[in-house]
């Protein structure tokens, strides 16, 4: 799995007593937005067979930001290609370093690691509060976990925000 | 369980990008499309964060991890990059569990 939110969030629902398929579930409702990214790349990288395969991979927000950010097809292709192979390397390199190290830490409280999730949440979900909708929209949801929260498992909550947000997007308007 | 959910995440994850490069354009034309998708991880990191800042297992809890999240916050408004966002929540809970 190469795509943040829905690592983290994978990992964020485990550790709150969640089932692994309510963590699955929310690390692939995350990642549908990488399709929206991959269909408007289609055209730009226009890669066929085994290049596909490996481009796929590297499609998440940050590829898919400095590519369409070029106005030329072939610094878009580079754009795209040297950022998701940097991002590639170090992102999973730091995930290696961050797993083997975690041994050698303290309880994870006392260096105020269990409030560093949610700040990482805060920072991806801030650049897309641009308008009203979404900003009401992520309100409502943090209100309808909350309220949901006592009354199901860990991590339910959550599918019950992204079924009801499937069912406002479909049917307003 | 764990390592089978996370496999088959991978690879949900996986296909989902796969089908982006691989659908027709016209799928990207599809207005309810268009609309929904972008609107998934504004609603899901919402309740993410709510339930990770003011819940203990299934109890809604008020404690430092809201001070942590509202710092998180400022530093976010300050168009602070993203380390820092993160380090600033969690410096905030650790200082004020350790004057508490």
């Amino acid at each position: 799995m190469f795509t943040g939110a829905s690592q983290f969030a994978f990992v964020g629902v485990i550790g709150a007593g969640g089932s692994p398929w309510a963590g699955a579930a929310t690390a692939a409702l995350l990642g549908t937005r990488n399709a929206l990214y991959g269909l408007r790349l289609a055209s730009l990288l226009s890669v066929r067979g085994p290049r596909r395969l490996v481009a796929s991979q590297l499609v998440i927000d940050e590829t898919t930001a400095m590519a369409i950010a070029r106005d030329q097809p072939d610094l878009s292709r580079f754009a795209f290609w040297a950022t998701g192979v940097a991002l590639f390397s170090l992102w999973n390199l730091g995930t290696l370093i961050g797993a083997l190290a975690t041994h050698a830490l303290p309880d994870p409280k006392v260096l105020g690691f269990d409030a560093a999730p949610p700040a990482a949440f805060l920072a991806l979900l801030a650049p897309r509060l641009r308008a009203r909708e979404p900003l009401a929209i992520a309100f409502a949801a943090a209100l309808v976990a909350l309220i949901a929260l006592p009354f199901v498992p860990a991590g339910v909550p959550l599918l019950i925000v992204a079924v009801i947000v499937v069912l406002y997007g479909v049917r307003s308007r | 369980m764990t390592w089978a959910a996370l496999l088959v995440a991978a690879g949900v994850c996986y296909a989902i990008k796969l089908a982006g490069l691989s659908l027709p354009q016209r799928f990207l034309k599809d207005p309810r499309i268009q609309r929904t998708v972008p609107l998934l991880p504004v609603a899901l990191l919402a309740a993410l964060i709510a339930t990770q800042t003011f819940a203990s297992g299934q109890h809604l809890v008020l404690d430092v991890r809201a001070a942590a999240l509202g710092v998180a916050a400022i530093a976010v408004l300050l168009r602070a990059p993203f380390l820092i966002v993160v380090a600033a929540g969690a410096a905030t809970a650790a200082l004020l569990r350790l004057a508490l």
